[in-house]
C-alpha cells in the first residue's frame, strides 16, 4: 500500500500557507496567526502519520516526470521523516515565538510569508528522493531566507544579506555542477537505490571523487564548515526567530542533512571509505569544531558567541559521519535533532534577554537569573547540553561519538571531543556564572540597558512558552533517550537501516 | 536536424492527411485576427481591460484548436495555389509552442496596455499602438509557420516595421532617436538577409525551405548566403556584439512594447537564424562555434552592463543580451558535424525551453518594472528604495521572473539549464558549462543589487501612484507560467517529439 498523498499533502500544506499568507492583507493579523498556527499543527499531525507509516515499514512515494530521465520524487523514509519531524516541531515553536517577537513591527506579512516558505523548503529537502528534487528545495531555501536576513532593512542587514547570497549562490552553482555530473554518469540516482555507485568505482574513480568534492563542498557552505562559514556570524543581524531558524531548523541543518544524504544514501559508506574521502571529512569537521569554539570564546556579544558555537556544533554531525561505524552514525543523526532543540532554546533565550532587558553583550547579563528565572533556567539547560553534561541531550551525542571513535580506533577524535567540550565549558560557564552568581540590576546594582515589561510573567507569554517547551524537550531527549520514538531511538533505527540493509 | 523544424516529413511517412476544415479557420484566425482587432481598436480605443479580454478570446481559442489538431494528427500542412505560386504553411510541435507563447504574451501585453495609456501622459498617437501591435502578432505567427524564404522575409519586414512604429509612438525625443536608429539597423539587417535570399534564388532557383534542404550543398554559395542571412538576422536578434541598439530602444519604449519586443521579436530572428542555418550550413564546424564564443562574451558583457547600470529598464534590457548568450552558447550542440544524438536532443529541448521560459519571464519582468516605474515615478534603481513595503506584489513578480532568469529551481530556467548542462557534458564542452554557471552568478549579482535597494527601510517615503487593477496580476500570471514550465516541462517538450519524428 502506497499512501502517495501523504508526502505530497505535507509539502502542499506548507506551500499553501505561503500562498494564503501572501494573499492576506498586511493588517489581517489575527487571521494570519490563525492560519500559521493551524498549518503548523496540521503539519505536525501529518508528519506524525508519516512516522507511523515508516515505523510500520512503509515508504510512501510520490513522483512525476519533469523531463526525460529526470523525475521529481518525494519519499518518506526514516532519515527524511526524522528531519521533517524536527523542522515541523520547531516550526511551531518558532512561529509562536516570532508572532510574539514581531508584535507591532512592520512588514510582518512579508516576514511570515517567507518564513513559511523557508520551512516548506526544509520539508521538501527532507522528503526529496533524488538530487534533482533535493536541489530544487535547497535553492528555494536560499532564496526564501534572503528576505528574512535583510528583514530589518538596515545597512548592516543588507550587507549581511549580500554576503549570505554570495556564499550560498556560489555554493548552489557548485552543487548544481556536481549533480549534473552525477546525473550524466549514472542517470537518475535515487537516494533509496540499493545499487549504490560501487559499479562505477573502477572506471571513474577520479570523476567520483570530483563529484563527491563538488557535492559536499557545495553543501558545506550551508553547514558552515570552516573556511566556508563566513556568512553565518554576519547573518546574526537578523531578528532572533530568524537566527533560531537559520541555526537550528533550516539552513545549517539543510547543509548537514545534505551531507548525510550524499554519504549514506548516494555514495554509500563503503564507497566513501574506498574513495578515501571520509577521513578528509572527519579532519575538516574536527578543525571546524575547534576553530568555531575558539572564535566563540573571543566574542563579547551573546548572539555572535552562539553563532560561532553553531559553527562548531554542527560539525559534530559531520564528525559522526567521519567515524564510519554504527555508533558514529547514531551520534551524528541524534545530534541533528539534539543540536536543533538546544540551539533553538539558546536563541530564544538570547532573544528574550534582548527584548525584555535590552541585553546584547555578555557583561550586561549579571544577575539576570533573578529577574528572568525561567529564561535563565532554559539557557542553563541549553548551555549544559552544549557542553555535553548529562542528563541533557548533548551528552548522548558526545557519548556515542566517543564510543564510535574508540571502535574506529580514531583516538585523536577523542582528543578533539575533550578539547571542544573544554572550550564549550570555557565559553558557556562564565555566562552561567554571571546569570546566577553575580549581583546585577535585579539586586539593585546598576540598570538594565533597556528594560521593558512585556508581560505579566517575566516576559511576553508568546516568547516564554516556546522556549520553555524546547528546553524541556532538550532535557527530555536526554533523560528519556531509551524510550521508543526518542531522537536516539529513531537515529538508531536509521543507522541500523544504513548498516544492515 | 531539419526534421526538427517539421520541414521533412512526408517523404518518410505518408502520413499527412488533408487538414480538417476547422484548422483552416483556426489558422486564419491566428494569422489575421490580431491585425483586424488592432485596426478595430484604432477606431474605438478600449479604455478598460475587459473589452480587450473579450476580443482576445477567439485568438486564444484558435491557438488551442491548432494545439489539439496537432496532437491528434501530427504535423499539419496547408497548401494553396495563388496565381501559379504555391504557398504552404506547416505546423509542427515547435511552431505550436511558439505560436501559443506568442498569443499568450501578446494577449497579456494587450491587456496591460489600457492601464498604461490611462495612467501615463496622454499621447495623441497612442491609438495607433493597437494596429501596430496586431500587425506584430500576426507577423510573428506567420514566421513560426512559414516554409519559404519569401514569406519569411515579408513577415520579418512587417514585424520589424511594426516594432519601429510602436517605438516611435511614445513621442519622446529620445524614443524618436532610438527608433530611427533601430529602423536604420533593421533595414540594414533586412538588406543583408535579402542579399542572401537573392544569392540562393540565383543559384538554386527556389525559395521553399524543404526543396532547398534537398538541393543545398556545402560550398561558397551556401557559406556566403549563410553569412549574409546570419549577419542580418543576428543584427535583428541583438546577438552580441550587434546589441548596441537594444538598450536605448527598451529604455524609451512603452512598457508593453518592450515586453513584446524582448520576449518575442528578437526571438523570431533567432528562430529564423537557426532554421536557415540548419539548411544552409548543417555541417559547418566554425560558424556555430563563432556564435557560441560570442555568446560567452554576451553572457559576461550583458551581465556586466546590467550590473553597472542605474536605470531599471536598462537593467532588464541588458539582461536580455546576456540571456541570449545562453542560447548562442548552445549553437555548436545543434549545428555542426559529429554531435552525439543524445547531446543534440537534450540541447534542442533545453534551447527551446530556455527560449520560452525567457520569453515569459522577460515579459513579466518588463511589466513588473513598468509597474514599479509607473507607481514610484522613478526610473532608477536607487529610486526603488523602500518599495518592498509599498509595492510588494510588483516586487514579488519581479522576483519570480528573476528566479527564472537566474535559472534557479523550480523555474523553467533551471530545467533548461539542467538539460543544457547535461548536453554540454556529454559533448565535453567545458567552456560552455563554465559560461552557463558564471552566467547564473552574474544574473544573481544584478538582480539582487536591485532587491537590495528595495529592501532599504531607511529611505524617505514618497507618494505612490496607485496602479490600475489587474496590472500586477497580468505580470504575475506571465511570471508563474515561466515558473511552472520548469516542473511541467515534460508537456511542452513532449509536443516537440510529435510530428515529424
Amino acid at each position: 500500500m502506497n499512501a502517495t498523498w501523504l508526502p505530497v499533502t505535507t509539502l502542499a500544506t506548507s506551500l499553501l500557507v505561503v500562498v494564503v499568507i501572501f494573499s492576506l492583507p498586511e493588517e489581517a493579523r489575527r487571521l494570519r496567526t490563525t492560519v500559521n498556527l493551524l498549518a503548523a499543527v496540521i503539519k505536525i499531525i501529518l508528519v506524525t502519520l508519516m512516522v507511523g507509516r515508516v515505523s510500520a515499514g512503509y515508504e510512501d512515494i510520490f513522483s512525476f516526470q519533469v523531463v526525460g530521465g529526470v523525475d521529481f520524487v518525494l519519499r518518506a523514509d526514516a532519515l527524511g521523516v526524522m528531519f521533517a519531524g524536527l523542522s515541523s516541531l520547531l516550526w511551531l515553536c518558532t512561529t509562536i515565538y516570532a508572532i510574539g517577537y514581531l508584535e507591532g513591527s512592520a512588514n510582518r506579512k512579508r516576514f511570515f510569508g517567507f518564513f513559511s516558505l523557508c520551512v516548506a523548503s526544509t520539508i521538501g529537502i527532507a522528503l526529496a528522493d533524488n538530487l534533482f528534487t533535493f536541489l530544487i528545495f535547497y535553492e528555494m531555501l536560499t532564496l526564501s531566507t534572503y528576505p528574512l536576513v535583510v528583514h530589518s532593512g538596515t545597512q548592516k542587514a543588507l550587507d549581511a544579506g549580500r554576503v549570505y547570497l554570495r556564499y550560498t549562490l556560489s555554493a548552489g552553482v557548485v552543487l548544481l555542477l556536481g549533480a549534473v555530473l552525477l546525473h550524466h554518469l549514472t542517470g537518475d540516482q535515487s537516494f533509496s537505490s540499493e545499487q549504490g555507485l560501487g559499479n562505477y568505482l573502477n572506471d571513474h574513480r577520479g570523476l567520483l571523487t570530483l563529484i563527491f568534492a563538488l557535492l559536499v563542498g557545495g553543501l558545506a557552505v550551508k553547514a558552515a564548515m570552516v573556511p566556508l562559514h563566513g556568512w553565518l556570524p554576519r547573518a546574526m543581524v537578523a531578528p532572533a526567530p530568524v537566527s533560531a531558524l537559520l541555526h537550528a531548523v533550516a539552513v545549517v541543518k539543510a547543509g548537514a542533512f545534505g551531507i548525510l544524504r550524499v554519504v549514506y544514501d548516494l555514495f554509500g559508506i563503503q564507497l566513501s571509505i574506498e574513495l578515501g574521502v571520509i577521513t578528509v571529512l572527519a579532519v575538516a569537521a574536527s578543525f571546524t569544531i575547534i576553530y568555531g569554539s575558539l572564535r566563540a570564546l573571543a566574542q563579547e556579544e551573546l548572539k555572535p558567541r552562539l553563532a560561532f558555537s553553531t559553527v562548531s556544533q554542527v560539525s559534530y554531525i559531520i564528525l559522526g559521519i567521519g567515524l564510519f561505524g554504527p555508533f558514529g552514525t547514531i551520534g551524528a543523526l541524534a545530534h541533528l535533532l539534539h543540536q536543533g532543540l538546544m540551539k533553538v532554546t539558546l536563541f530564544f533565550c538570547a532573544g528574550n534577554y534582548a527584548e525584555e532587558l535590552g541585553i546584547h553583550r555578555i557583561d550586561e547579563m549579571d544577575g539576570a537569573g533573578k529577574r528572568m528565572p525561567l529564561t535563565s533556567i532554559a539557557f542553563t539547560i541549553g548551555a549544559l547540553g552544549m557542553i555535553g553534561l548529562p542528563p541533557v541531550a548533548g551528552f548522548i551525542t558526545k557519548w556515542y561519538l566517543g564510543i564510535g571513535a574508540v571502535q574506529a580506533e580514531m583516538y585523536w577524535v577523542i582528543v578533539v571531543l575533550v578539547a571542544s567540550s573544554t572550550l564549550n565549558a570555557m565559553y558557556f560557564l562564565p555566562i552561567l556564572h554571571r546569570l546566577w552568581f553575580r549581583l546585577g540590576p535585579a539586586h539593585g546594582q546598576g540598570q538594565w540597558p533597556k528594560e521593558q515589561r512585556l508581560g505579566r510573567l517575566e516576559t511576553h507569554g508568546w516568547l516564554l512558552w516556546p522556549m520553555v517547551f524546547t528546553a524541556l524537550a532538550s532535557l527530555g531527549a536526554g533523560l528519556l533517550a531509551g524510550t521508543p520514538f526518542s531522537p536516539l531511538d529513531w537515529a538508531t533505527r536509521v543507522a541500523t537501516g544504513e548498516y544492515l540493509p | 536536424m531539419m526534421w526538427r523544424f517539421g520541414l521533412f516529413d512526408s517523404t518518410a511517412f505518408d502520413s499527412t492527411f488533408e487538414p480538417l476544415v476547422s484548422t483552416y479557420w483556426a489558422l486564419c484566425i491566428a494569422l489575421a485576427l490580431p491585425l483586424l482587432l488592432g485596426l478595430l481598436a484604432a477606431l474605438f480605443p478600449p479604455k478598460r481591460m475587459w473589452p480587450v479580454a473579450l476580443a482576445s478570446l477567439p485568438l486564444l481559442a484558435s491557438g488551442l484548436v491548432l494545439l489539439f489538431a496537432f496532437e491528434q494528427a501530427g504535423l499539419l500542412r496547408w497548401q494553396w495555389q495563388i496565381a501559379g505560386v504555391s504557398l504552404s504553411l506547416r505546423l509542427n510541435g515547435l511552431s505550436v509552442l511558439l505560436l501559443l507563447t506568442t498569443q499568450w504574451i501578446g494577449v497579456a501585453a494587450a491587456l496591460y496596455t489600457p492601464g498604461v495609456l490611462r495612467l501615463g501622459e496622454p499621447e495623441p498617437l497612442s491609438r495607433w499602438l493597437w494596429p501596430l501591435m496586431g500587425a506584430l502578432l500576426s507577423a510573428l505567427s506567420l514566421i513560426w509557420l512559414a516554409t519559404d524564404l519569401l514569406t519569411l522575409y515579408i513577415a520579418l519586414e512587417l514585424m520589424g516595421l511594426a516594432a519601429v512604429g510602436m517605438l516611435l509612438l511614445s513621442g519622446k525625443v529620445a524614443a524618436l532617436l532610438a527608433g530611427m536608429r533601430y529602423l536604420l539597423l533593421a533595414l540594414v539587417g533586412s538588406l543583408a538577409y535579402l542579399l542572401g535570399v537573392a544569392l540562393i534564388l540565383g543559384h538554386w532557383g527556389r525559395l521553399d525551405l524543404q526543396g532547398l534542404a534537398d538541393v543545398v550543398e556545402p560550398g561558397p554559395v551556401a557559406w556566403i548566403a549563410g553569412a549574409l542571412i546570419g549577419a542580418g538576422l543576428a543584427l535583428k536578434a541583438a546577438l552580441f556584439p550587434l546589441h548596441g541598439w537594444l538598450s536605448p530602444v527598451h529604455s524609451n519604449a512603452w512598457t508593453p512594447v518592450s515586453a513584446l519586443h524582448a520576449a518575442l521579436v528578437i526571438k523570431a530572428s533567432l528562430f529564423m537564424l537557426l532554421q536557415l542555418w540548419s539548411i544552409l550550413l548543417p555541417d559547418t564546424f566554425y560558424a556555430p562555434r563563432v556564435i557560441a564564443w560570442l555568446g560567452v562574451l554576451a553572457i559576461v558583457w550583458g551581465g556586466f552592463l546590467a550590473w553597472r547600470t542605474d536605470s531599471l529598464k536598462i537593467l532588464v534590457a541588458s539582461s536580455t543580451v546576456a540571456q541570449l548568450g545562453y542560447l548562442m552558447v548552445v549553437f555548436p550542440l545543434l549545428l555542426g558535424p559529429d554531435i552525439a544524438p543524445l547531446s543534440r536532443a537534450l540541447a534542442w529541448e533545453g534551447f527551446w525551453l530556455q527560449l520560452m521560459g525567457h520569453a515569459f519571464a522577460k515579459s513579466a519582468m518588463f511589466l513588473a518594472a513598468g509597474n514599479l516605474i509607473l507607481a514610484t515615478g522613478q526610473s532608477t534603481i536607487k529610486g526603488l528604495a523602500g518599495t518592498s513595503r509599498r509595492l510588494p506584489l510588483s516586487l514579488l513578480v519581479f522576483g519570480i521572473a528573476s528566479v527564472t532568469l537566474m535559472g534557479l529551481p523550480p523555474s523553467s530556467g533551471f530545467t533548461a539549464k539542467w538539460l543544457l548542462l547535461e548536453a554540454m557534458l556529454i559533448s565535453q564542452q567545458w567552456w560552455a558549462v563554465a559560461a552557463l554557471l558564471v552566467g547564473t552568478l552574474l544574473t544573481a549579482a544584478y538582480v539582487f543589487r536591485m532587491f537590495r535597494y528595495s529592501f532599504d527601510e531607511s529611505a524617505p517615503r514618497h507618494r505612490y501612484q496607485p496602479l490600475a487593477p489587474g496590472m500586477d496580476l497580468i505580470a504575475l500570471t506571465l511570471a508563474l507560467i515561466a515558473f511552472a514550465l520548469g516542473l511541467l516541462a515534460h508537456f511542452p517538450l513532449e509536443l516537440m517529439h510529435g510530428g515529424g519524428v
